[in-house]
């Protein structure tokens, strides 16, 4: 089943009076329970394609569909909407929020789709324990090891059972073994259904996915399909 | 701004205060040293308005004992010429009548009652005691006109006091005080000048008087029938002025009257102004309407409370643009978490409110310190420099919802700066 896709997806940057075609005519499509990396060298546009596929972000031209919804002409509010139901972002350098608990971090996707404090605790401390944080829930992040607050991230991203997570080089700031660690969790979370979207430039790591997407240039170059799955 | 509210209520006051509170605690000294200017804003409202009110209540309490529905005529030594004043010993002759009195109380129609009195500078003694007093003599309604109390088991001068001539008197509180420390004065006699007086009443002390205006200060005051006075000084007094003799011959020194209406006060003064005027080639009289007194102090009272309000007002101000500053600066400082949180749901809205609820915070949590401090300094000042403060209820109201306003009115930018910023390039500031 097609759970995301994309026609012919086009973003133009405006820098003064120079446009940067960041995307010329992306046309992809996800099904539910893949693990697709995308992969290309800097600037090809691979960060752009996430930020769109991630709804934070509109589209120049083309269009996006995600759970059967065109979301390429949504208002700002209704991207919102979307990214707290719809999908979990974990980020390379984490972006926990300093101030708030393991805990708090995890239910703020809960807390903006407005649910009640107590089911929003439940869901959290229940995630906490799925990703092996069931000890450290009222810690503080800079309490805790990169690959535990890398843990945490996941888990919020999880809480919500978005339609597909978001990773942009989730082992970058971890050591090998570590980002081994998260890769397994990853890879876990993908046999148990969760689509997952990768970006990487780590050719060892794009390897565990089922599919890779090289971009070149804004543009989609070949797809590699592993196979796996 | 419903907006936002809709946004509190779906993302609940209390994950929002809660939200806020982490936020602040955080940086608790900025925090603290921010709120400083809305604390030292609402407390100087607070306390300015209740000096303000304080001293202002003080001078109308002080026109209202004068009473709203009385008019005052008193007598005003005229400017001398010089001829006169080259002579040794002169004879002065000005002021009001016993036939502006009957005039007024008798052609004037509103007039309900007429109280003329004389006044003289006397000692007043009881065996060693002694003090300077005024010996006012009049009538048996001045008591009621005045609004005197009498003390239980006193009296004021009778009419057949007035009859008679009997050297009675009523002392003032401040005379009884000092001449008979101990015990009643009542039944005892009193030497004033060279003449004898029996005390019948003494005045009841009135609520504290100004003691900048010993004019007003009717504590030091000996009450005598009016004829009993004509009988016992004459017409004429002499004062002993540097080494010159100086007499003055005046009838009466002031005379109280009471109209039957406050409606009618001010056209009955014009009428009354006028018929002086027609009897006395001299201006040597004064007319004094407390009503018109009042009225001036009313007025007075809204332009100190307009000024007072105005200074506090800007200090509220100068609070508010410390509270924007340091939003502004904590916005910029938490481009990130704003970008995490856009990332994860929030609405735009949802920041506005996040950022809202903690200007509101700081400047309501200033507002209710500084209505603390507030509350206490006019307190302080009271007890220490007996000046009268009173603090009203509205200007806590006031004060306190000032500040929240502008916790609300400097905090929507902040606010505002942060929703709309651009989630990605949030996330990717360092």
């Amino acid at each position: 089943m097609v759970i995301a896709e994309t026609r012919s997806l086009e973003k133009v940057y405006r820098m003064g009076e120079v446009e940067v075609h960041a995307l010329r005519g992306i046309t992809l499509s996800f099904t539910a329970g893949e693990f697709v990396a995308i992969m290309g060298p800097s600037g090809s546009g691979k960060s752009t394609l996430l930020n769109l596929l991630g709804c934070l972000d509109r589209p120049t031209a083309g269009q996006y569909f995600l759970g059967g919804e065109d979301v390429s002409c949504m208002d700002d509010d209704a991207l919102s909407a979307i990214r707290s139901r719809r999908i979990g972002f974990i980020f390379q350098s984490y972006n926990l929020i300093p101030q708030m608990t393991v805990v708090e971090n995890i239910e703020v996707p809960l807390v903006y789709q407005g649910l009640s404090e107590r089911e929003s605790y439940r869901r959290a401390v229940e995630q906490a324990r799925l990703v092996g944080l069931a000890d450290r829930l009222q810690h503080r992040p800079t309490e805790l090891s990169g690959g535990q607050q890398q843990r945490v991230a996941i888990a919020r991203a999880l809480v919500s059972e978005p339609l597909i997570l978001l990773a942009d080089e989730p082992t970058g700031n971890l050591d090998s073994k570590t980002g081994e660690e998260i890769l397994l969790l990853l890879e876990q979370l993908n046999r148990a259904g969760r689509t997952i979207i990768m970006v990487t430039h780590d050719p060892d790591i794009g390897a565990r996915a089922h599919r890779i997407v090289h971009m070149r240039d804004g543009q989609v170059a070949n797809v590699h399909t592993s196979g796996v799955g | 701004m419903w907006t936002v509210f809709t946004a509190a209520f779906r993302f609940r006051l209390r994950r929002l205060l809660r939200l806020g509170l982490q936020s602040l605690w955080r940086h608790r000294l900025r925090s603290v040293l921010t709120v400083l200017g809305i604390v030292f804003g609402v407390c100087s409202v607070i306390a300015m308005l209740a000096i303000g009110e304080g001293a202002s209540y003080e001078a109308q309490e002080q026109i209202k004992r004068l009473g709203s529905q009385n008019i005052i005529l008193r007598s005003v030594k005229p400017p001398q010429d010089e001829r006169a004043s080259a002579e040794t010993t002169r004879m002065i002759e000005y002021g009001l009548t016993y036939d502006d009195a009957e005039r007024i109380a008798t052609t004037v129609p509103a007039v309900e009652v007429v109280v003329p009195v004389r006044i003289i500078r006397e000692d007043a003694r009881h065996r060693t005691r002694r003090l300077d007093v005024r010996l006012k003599g009049t009538v048996p309604w001045y008591d009621e006109v005045a609004k005197l109390e009498i003390e239980p088991g006193g009296r004021f001068i009778r009419s057949t006091d007035m009859h008679n001539r009997l050297s009675v008197c009523v002392l003032g509180s401040a005379v009884a005080r000092t001449l008979f420390p101990n015990h009643d004065p009542i039944g005892e006699y009193v030497t004033v000048g060279a003449e004898y007086y029996r005390v019948v009443g003494v005045v009841a002390e009135r609520g504290r008087g100004s003691r900048d205006d010993p004019a007003s200060d009717t504590s030091r005051d000996i009450y005598v029938p009016l004829t009993t006075m004509q009988e016992r000084y004459g017409e004429i007094v002499q004062r002993q002025i540097s080494g010159s003799m100086e007499m003055e011959r005046v009838e009466l020194h002031q005379v109280s009257v009471r109209v039957k209406d406050t409606a009618y006060v001010e056209k009955t003064a014009a009428i009354i102004r006028q018929l002086l005027e027609r009897y006395h080639r001299k201006q040597d009289f004064e007319v004094v309407v407390p009503l018109e007194l009042l009225r001036q102090a009313e007025r007075t009272k809204r332009i100190f409370n307009i000024v007072l309000g105005s200074i506090a007002a800007i200090s509220l101000v100068v609070g508010g643009i410390g509270i924007m500053n340091i939003m502004l600066a904590s916005v910029t400082e938490r481009t990130r978490e704003i970008g995490i949180r856009r990332a994860l749901g929030a609405k735009r809205r949802d920041i506005v409110s996040q950022f809202l609820t903690e200007t509101i915070l700081l400047s309501g949590s200033g507002g209710i310190l500084g209505l603390i401090l507030g509350v206490v300094i006019p307190v302080l000042v009271r007890v220490f420099s007996g000046m009268p403060t009173i603090i009203t209820a509205w200007s806590l109201v006031l004060a306190f919802a000032i500040s929240v306003a502008v916790g609300i009115v400097f905090g929507i930018y902040p606010a505002y700066r942060a929703a709309h910023m651009d989630p990605i390039e949030a996330l990717r500031h360092e």
